[in-house]
């Protein structure tokens, strides 16, 4: 479905993607599993378009059609997405405004369902707006509902478990398992090897690059093992 | 009339209900006024417009909102109003105010007002506007209101459908004793639009709270300028300015002038004002749900603006 090829992106001169090719099956879920540092959201802002980050070189293609140059509409019209790590708050804009747009004005009782799946209450939620009023954990599950209304082919997740507190933590789990099972694979970034736990494959990306692709449990062994010891920040040790 | 009264918001089957209190205005005729048990509404009518009396009796509580219409259908005049509110004590009122001069080319709307709010007593007015897209219109409101020991006087004032024009918007509150000011301004300059709002607010009376707040959104070539300023003048009085102004044009231009000044040593007042462009992220995260980016600013604004 998503295929990367040797990406590549220098910032003033330095470069912070290096030959990252990687690619993401349809229905799959796809763990990036890195420390801080490693480029994890410079990732998925290359695969959205976003943050006006244009590659160095490299390709990226989905379904076959390429989208390298795309704008970020271009991209979400062919059926992509991304939930930032830190979404942004938008005055004015409630929460049942967000979801219906996402959803391209999908019916009422869906968008509610889909406050649910992530643990909201509709009725404590849908006329709030998402401003500085609501936390950073209720923000980040609006905007996991946000991406179920929307239904997209593939929802890239920056982080998505930054910010949530351990008793929400298995809604959001269980809201991306949902988000997959009706269709939508799911790029799947951060540095919890919990959250990577719900992944069909993993991937280790260190500084830039992918250094190993395998099943969650190995990736996930591998990483403990090799890259929470390491001394050498953001350099491959193979 | 109505056809604009409704492309403003309005409801016309408000302007049919008998329990309600209304007043429609166009150019300096009354064609309709209603008082209702505790709410009197009084007019005059002059050369240029209508003088307007409109008083609520001591603890009256108004059921419904009241519902005043302003407008100018021609495409050349002058409409003057000149506004007396009083709120007795311990008084409860919301007015609904709509202003439509849909095919204005070269239109002048003044209003002065002047208002006392009574001790205990809530008013809220929330006025909005409904211009045509000629942009030749000056609108000119100008309030002086005076809110007695634990009155509460709440205001919006929305200038986002049409253009603009030229808005000159002063605002001037005295507060008293545990009296509360929450003053509101919304406006969308578009065109070679000129909007100056002026929020003052004076928190004389011990426990005083204010809040003046502006959101104005600029394109093409527009102009505004904001003076957001608040006085704590006695103990414990709480104050705050905050200005928003969003440019999305590259010949418009914000201004913001927060003043915020104490005289007492237990009052406190603070500001802030943000002038920059559309935030690029919440375009972008709209844009990720497939909106194309003119719908995103749009969505933004209109929120900004809401």
């Amino acid at each position: 479905m998503l295929e990367v090829d040797k990406l590549q992106l220098k910032l003033n001169g330095k470069p912070i993607i290096n030959d990252f090719s990687l690619h993401v099956d349809k229905g799959e879920i796809h763990g990036i599993l890195g420390e801080n540092g490693t480029g994890k959201t410079t990732i998925a802002n290359l695969i959205m378009g976003t943050n006006n980050y244009q590659p160095t070189a490299g390709r990226m293609t989905f379904e076959g059609q390429d989208i390298t140059k795309l704008s970020v509409s271009e991209r979400a019209q062919r059926g992509i997405t991304l939930a930032w790590q830190e979404p942004a708050r938008v005055e004015g804009l409630t929460v049942r405004d967000y979801l219906s747009l996402s959803s391209h004005n999908g019916q009422a009782d869906q968008i509610e369902q889909y406050l649910l799946t992530v643990g909201l209450e509709p009725a404590q939620y849908m006329d709030r707006d998402i401003d500085a009023t609501l936390s950073g954990g209720e923000r980040k599950r609006i905007e996991l509902a946000s991406v179920l209304a929307m239904r997209p082919k593939l929802a890239i997740l920056d982080e998505p478990d930054s910010g949530i507190d351990i008793v929400a933590m298995p809604r959001l789990l269980n809201g991306i398992i949902e988000m997959n099972k009706q269709g939508s694979s799911v790029l799947l970034i951060t540095h919890s090897e919990r959250v990577t736990g719900i992944a069909h494959r993993v991937s280790i990306l260190c500084a830039g690059t992918i250094i190993r692709t395998g099943p969650a449990a190995e990736s996930s062994q591998w990483f403990q093992k090799n890259c929470l010891t390491c001394p050498h920040i953001n350099e491959p040790t193979q | 009339m109505i056809d604009a009264y409704e492309k403003a918001g309005g409801d016309k089957r408000v302007l049919e209900t008998k329990d309600v209190a209304k007043l429609v205005v166009h150019e300096n005729k009354v064609l309709a006024s209603d008082d209702i048990k505790g709410l009197k509404i009084e007019t005059k009518e002059s050369k240029s417009g209508v003088s307007v009396k409109l008083t609520v009796e001591e603890g009256a509580k108004i059921a419904h909102p009241v519902h005043l219409c302003f407008g100018l259908l021609p495409k050349e005049g002058k409409q003057e109003i000149m506004m007396k509110v009083e709120a007795k004590d311990n008084s409860d009122v919301s007015v609904i105010a709509h202003c439509i001069f849909p095919n204005a080319v070269k239109v002048i709307h003044k209003m002065d007002a002047d208002i006392e709010i009574g001790a205990g007593a809530r008013f809220e007015y929330k006025e909005t506007h409904y211009h045509g897209e000629s942009g030749g219109i000056e609108v000119i409101p100008k309030a002086k209101v005076s809110v007695a020991k634990g009155g509460v006087w709440q205001s919006t004032f929305a200038l986002s459908q049409g253009v603009v024009g030229r808005l000159d918007y002063d605002s001037e509150v005295v507060c008293l004793e545990k009296a509360v000011a929450e003053l509101t301004v919304k406006a969308y300059g578009k065109g070679t639009d000129d909007i100056k709002i002026v929020e003052k607010i004076y928190l004389n009376g011990a426990g005083a709270r204010g809040m003046a707040k502006s959101r104005v959104v600029l394109g093409d070539k527009a102009r505004a300028e904001v003076r957001g300023e608040t006085y704590g003048n006695a103990p414990y009085a709480r104050g705050h300015v905050d200005c928003m102004e969003l440019v999305n044009g590259t010949e418009a231009v914000a201004i913001a002038i927060p003043i915020v000044s104490v005289t007492n040593d237990k009052a406190k007042v603070t500001h802030e004002a943000a002038i920059g462009s559309i935030d690029r992220k919440q375009v972008e995260t709209l844009m990720a749900r497939g909106l194309d980016e003119d719908k995103a600013v749009d969505v933004i604004v209109r929120g900004i603006l809401k």
